[in-house]
């Protein structure tokens, strides 16, 4: 007899496959599939709880390990789930965005109402698989359909240029999974295993850099288009600016997060060398992402492009530190930094760990934050049906609550003390400047760039000032009813946003709980190579 | 005597065809529908596919009047090219009524193309080779010119001619310089002439290889001998169209393998840059092309060229001993058995929507997600197995091909595949956008499948996602097939 927690993964995972076979069977009763979608959702959302509060500290690495089960024998590619610290919050992170993007697509989806919750929920079962896979197939098979879904839900229900930013979306990724697909092979073929831990343990290609570098660059070209990281990220602002509200938040809160993951999961300990190797090129890339991001986000007009550009810089720290921790993943690696900034090994060590916890800080909390903005902005968009900056102007009086809450998630993206931004962008700085100090002070830019675009686009732009009737005439409730000005936020947006603006002050306050999980698989990622060795 | 037991499923076949055609000539009258003549021949075929499985699949190698292998290999590609002309005459029963009075005649040369195919699986002989590519050439032919009263039908006909009789010449050019320089036409006894002397032989060989791996490539559409494919495909009555596409391409793949494999093993190292390079032009070309296409046929026409290129991959990197289980050979046979109901599921659909709309413009298909909702899912699945997105068949064809190439080392041909298949993408997703994203022009009018249509897309769809889900079963045969044929070589 199998334990629960056995099986808990497999129950988390397929949940939302019976959820979407629901919505097939449920007929033409609209009421009844809105409804039945976000309440079956709740069950993973409860159980990933489970997992956050089960995952045992004191034991750490993989835990809830559903064990090697037989699926490919002949290519020794088996069902194999497990999670660690790194994956345990991302897969509550998943589980809570899906929850409320469903919940707040009810309210705002009208049309073909069945496909998008059958999609939606496939959607949320190919990310869940990503974060949960310990097997390279399982792990390319969820990676790969999660792309399918999303085509849909952006070219189905998305904005006016919907179909150039759904295929867009599609061909862009695809090129860096198929990059992806020839290193999962190459690696196979090195070590006889699809198996994502002991792959890493038999160190594919050691010794040979050439080899470890394609491998790595396969793997990296997957990973970056999808983070995406500087310069392959150009899909993304078409991509989130036409995708439907809960399709932008699910893409910026959740999918850019897998190809960080698998950053962290699959590449640095399967190719710490090359990964010591090509680092600088990491952290340049990072670097360049926030400061470029940041600066493209101050030109836009379009509020939902601003944010989504938002993402390309933010996503950027999570780059930075990775990189940062990369450079110093081998002794030799470590010893040289150590050397070039006479600093002692320990030292250069911690601030290792510092900058992967800040990398993975920033995931989580680009999820929430970047989460509650494409919600907001959708808000905006029910009732004004444009995006377009210079359209508003002095809303913080026509409606503050709207204008409280917009307050909160802004100030967390720009990293204001007290909220969830802060202790991301405090830990990856922290941890670059003790390895890489240039390119974390050329980063540093980027934070001055966001205050400006988050204060003055933002901000000032929409909600100061005097109302003006006439810069924007065609108003309507969310329910689509014309009225003279804009409405303030109803009953489901604020249940929809509560969640996560409680999430932004708690962690601002105190990040420990949230910090431990990754912490503890950050020391563990960096003790695992130092022991190879 | 006890050889003519070995070929229980051609004899059934062409037990079969008599026999349609004697009651087609006793019996028919104009206004009948001809169904009889249609259940007939998925009954013999039926019985020609258990008869595979029963006698021929899990027996030791075994060679019939010394020309024609019994082995895994032959049996795995019977298998494949009996399922898909079952689920094509399934499928096919109404649209050939519609089209045509001579249904008896029809599916006679349907039953024969099979046994054609059928024996081209475990030819061992480069002249029985040779007569049965001209036996499949000229039934197809037939019947790619099959409706007469249509001008594209004749086209279709006349241009496979053309071209076809011209491959087989140059084809017959090489196996006579083979045949000239290692006194042979046994596959083996070529590959025996060929190791003991193989410095002498090189000037020969070549040009040789190059000449017979022409009236191949003409058959299996690669390029630079693809360009009947489109206009046959197109001009030729769909079900047809379907199985030139996918089950006469497996059985053209089956010959390139035994004889490159077997018979010019020796010679690997002189032949895998040609076949590399056929592979990268028939992809990138077929891709480049199949971009432009409004005419859906057209454009799986142009898909399944390219298709061919991927598969050639696979027969590029070839090893005789692969310890990964990830081997040219299975990967050609795995992407072949994925391929064919992926591809016959596809031209199913456009069969579906050409009978109903009567259109092969992709306007066609705007909006029939609302019209058609299980044909418009079952369409995006097989478009979305042919771009090699996981789950499904197709994935796994792509997964074992990159990794043959991988395997020994060939990353370019890799990297070309890679960027192919971005290309290939594109173009599958405009026709799932017509589907899903567009609004139909004539209004949301649901529209008919007929229920063996309906069947045959079904039977489709779940092999698609069995194959790509959980393959053991399927990878266990094709090993055992890749196995046997490399036993002959040495």
């Amino acid at each position: 007899m199998e334990s629960f927690d056995q099986l808990v993964l497999t129950i988390i995972l397929f949940w939302p496959l019976v959820a979407s076979i629901f919505v097939l069977l449920a007929g033409d009763n609209e009421k009844l599939i809105k409804t039945g979608s976000w309440v079956l959702s709740l069950l993973p959302l409860a159980l990933s709880i489970y997992l956050l509060f089960g995952y045992d500290f004191q034991a750490g690495g993989i835990q809830f390990d559903t064990g090697q089960v037989e699926w490919i024998p002949q290519l020794n590619a088996s069902y194999h789930l497990g999670v660690d610290g790194l994956s345990v919050p991302l897969i509550f992170l998943t589980t809570l965005l899906s929850t409320l993007s469903l919940y707040y697509s009810t309210g705002v989806i009208r049309t073909r109402v069945k496909e998008y919750f059958f999609l939606f929920h496939l959607l949320q079962m190919s990310m869940l698989g990503v974060f949960m896979a310990l097997d390279y197939v399982l792990f390319y098979v969820f990676w790969e359909i999660s792309l399918v879904p999303m085509y849909f839900l952006i070219g189905i229900w998305g904005g006016e240029n919907r179909n150039y930013a759904a295929i867009k979306f599609f061909i862009y990724t695809l090129v860096g999974s198929v990059a992806m697909l020839l290193a999962i092979l190459g690696t196979f073929l090195a070590t006889g295993t699809f198996d994502i831990l002991e792959a890493a343990a038999a160190q594919p290609f050691a010794g040979n850099l050439t080899l470890a570098s394609l491998a790595f660059w396969g793997f990296f070209l997957g990973f970056a288009f999808k983070v995406p990281s500087f310069p392959f990220h150009t899909w993304l602002p078409d991509a989130h600016t036409e995708a439907p509200t809960a399709g932008s938040v699910i893409l910026a809160g959740v999918l850019l997060k897998l190809g960080a993951y698998g950053l962290l999961r699959i590449m640095l300990p399967t190719f710490p060398e090359a990964a010591v190797y090509w680092a600088p090129w990491l952290m340049a890339l990072g670097a360049i992402a926030i400061v470029y991001g940041a600066f493209v986000c101050v030109a836009q007009m379009d509020l939902k492009r601003l944010i989504a550009y938002s993402s390309v810089s933010h996503m950027g720290y999570v780059v930075l530190g990775i990189g940062a921790a990369a450079s110093v993943l081998t002794p030799e690696g470590l010893q040289r930094v150590a050397d070039l900034l006479k600093l002692s090994p320990e030292a250069v060590q911690d601030s290792a760990a510092m900058a992967i916890n800040g990398a993975t800080l920033q995931m989580f909390n680009h999820g929430i934050i970047t989460g509650a903005l494409f919600f907001l902005v959708g808000i905006i968009y029910e009732r004004a049906h444009t995006r377009r900056l210079d359209a508003f102007g002095g809303l913080g009086a026509k409606t503050p609550y709207f204008y409280g809450l917009m307050m909160v998630a802004g100030f967390a993206s720009l990293g204001l003390p007290g909220l969830a931004g802060f202790w991301a962008e405090f830990f990856t700085f922290r941890g670059a400047f003790g390895i890489a100090p240039y390119w974390a002070a050329f980063g540093t830019i980027g934070i001055i760039i966001t205050a400006v675009y988050i204060l003055w686009r933002i901000i000032q732009n929409v909600f100061l000032g005097k109302y003006d009737p006439s810069r924007h005439t065609h108003w309507t409730t969310v329910d689509g009813k014309p009225v003279d000005g804009p409405t303030d936020v109803v009953f489901f947006e604020k249940v929809t946003l509560w969640p996560l603006i409680a999430g932004m002050i708690l962690i601002g306050i105190y990040p420990t709980p949230l910090v431990q999980y990754f912490n503890h698989s950050a020391r563990e990622l960096l003790a695992f190579i130092q022991n190879l060795t | 005597m006890n050889d003519l037991a070995l070929l229980v499923p051609e004899l059934i076949l062409f037990v079969g065809a008599l026999l349609v055609f004697s009651i087609d000539v006793a019996f028919a009258k104009d206004e009948e529908s001809g169904l009889s003549h249609a259940v007939l021949t998925v009954l013999f075929l039926l019985a020609a596919l258990i008869a595979v499985i029963l006698l021929q699949l899990h027996v030791e190698p075994q060679v019939a009047f010394s020309l024609l292998r019994i082995d895994a290999f032959a049996a795995f590609i019977k298998i494949t090219v009996y399922t898909g002309m079952i689920l094509i005459a399934i499928a096919s029963h109404s649209y050939m009524s519609e089209r045509t009075r001579n249904r008896g005649e029809f599916w006679t040369f349907f039953l024969m193309v099979s046994v054609a195919m059928s024996i081209l699986a475990g030819a061992s002989n480069l002249l029985l080779i040779y007569v049965t590519i001209e036996f499949l050439s000229i039934t197809s032919y037939m019947l790619a010119g099959f409706l007469r009263e249509e001008d594209r039908s004749n086209e279709a006909g006349l241009k496979y001619f053309l071209y076809g009789s011209v491959a087989s010449g140059v084809m017959l050019y090489g196996i006579s310089l083979l045949y000239g320089a290692t006194g042979s036409l046994d596959l083996e006894g070529i590959a025996q002439a060929l190791a003991t002397n193989a410095e002498t032989m090189g000037i020969v060989v070549l040009p040789a290889t190059l000449l017979a791996l022409a009236g191949l490539a003409f058959k299996a559409s690669l390029a630079p001998f693809y360009q009947w494919a489109p206009d046959t495909y197109d001009g030729s009555p769909t079900p047809v169209a379907t199985y030139l596409s996918t089950a006469s391409k497996a059985a053209a793949f089956a010959v390139l393998v035994r004889v490159f494999v077997v018979a010019l093993g020796p010679f690997q190292v002189d032949w895998v840059p040609v076949l590399a390079g056929l592979s990268i032009l028939t992809m990138t070309m077929g891709n480049l092309a199949a971009l432009r296409q409004s005419n859906v046929k057209r454009l799986m026409a142009y898909s399944s060229v390219a298709q061919a290129g991927y598969i050639l991959m696979g027969l590029a990197a070839v090893a005789s001993t692969a310890e990964s289980g990830i081997d040219g050979v299975n990967g050609v046979l795995i992407y072949l058995f994925a391929y064919l109901f992926t591809n016959v599921g596809a031209f199913l659909s456009v069969m579906a929507i050409e009978e109903r709309v009567g259109s092969l413009d992709i306007s066609a298909y705007y909006g029939l997600i609302r019209r058609a909702p299980g044909l418009a899912a079952m369409f995006t699945l097989f478009l979305i197995s042919l771009a090699g997105i996981p789950a499904t068949g197709g994935f796994l064809g792509k997964f074992f091909v990159f990794g043959a190439a991988i395997q020994h080392q060939y990353y370019w041909l890799a990297a070309a595949g890679l960027v192919n298949a971005a290309i290939a993408a594109f173009y599958y997703l405009r026709v799932v956008q017509a589907m899903f994203f567009r609004k139909a022009e004539t209004g949301e009018i649901a529209l008919e499948v007929p229920i063996p249509m309906q069947i045959s897309l079904t039977i489709c769809a779940l092999a698609t996602l069995w194959i790509g889900l959980y393959p053991s079963a399927v990878l266990d045969i094709a090993n055992t097939a890749s196995q046997q044929l490399f036993a002959v070589m040495f």
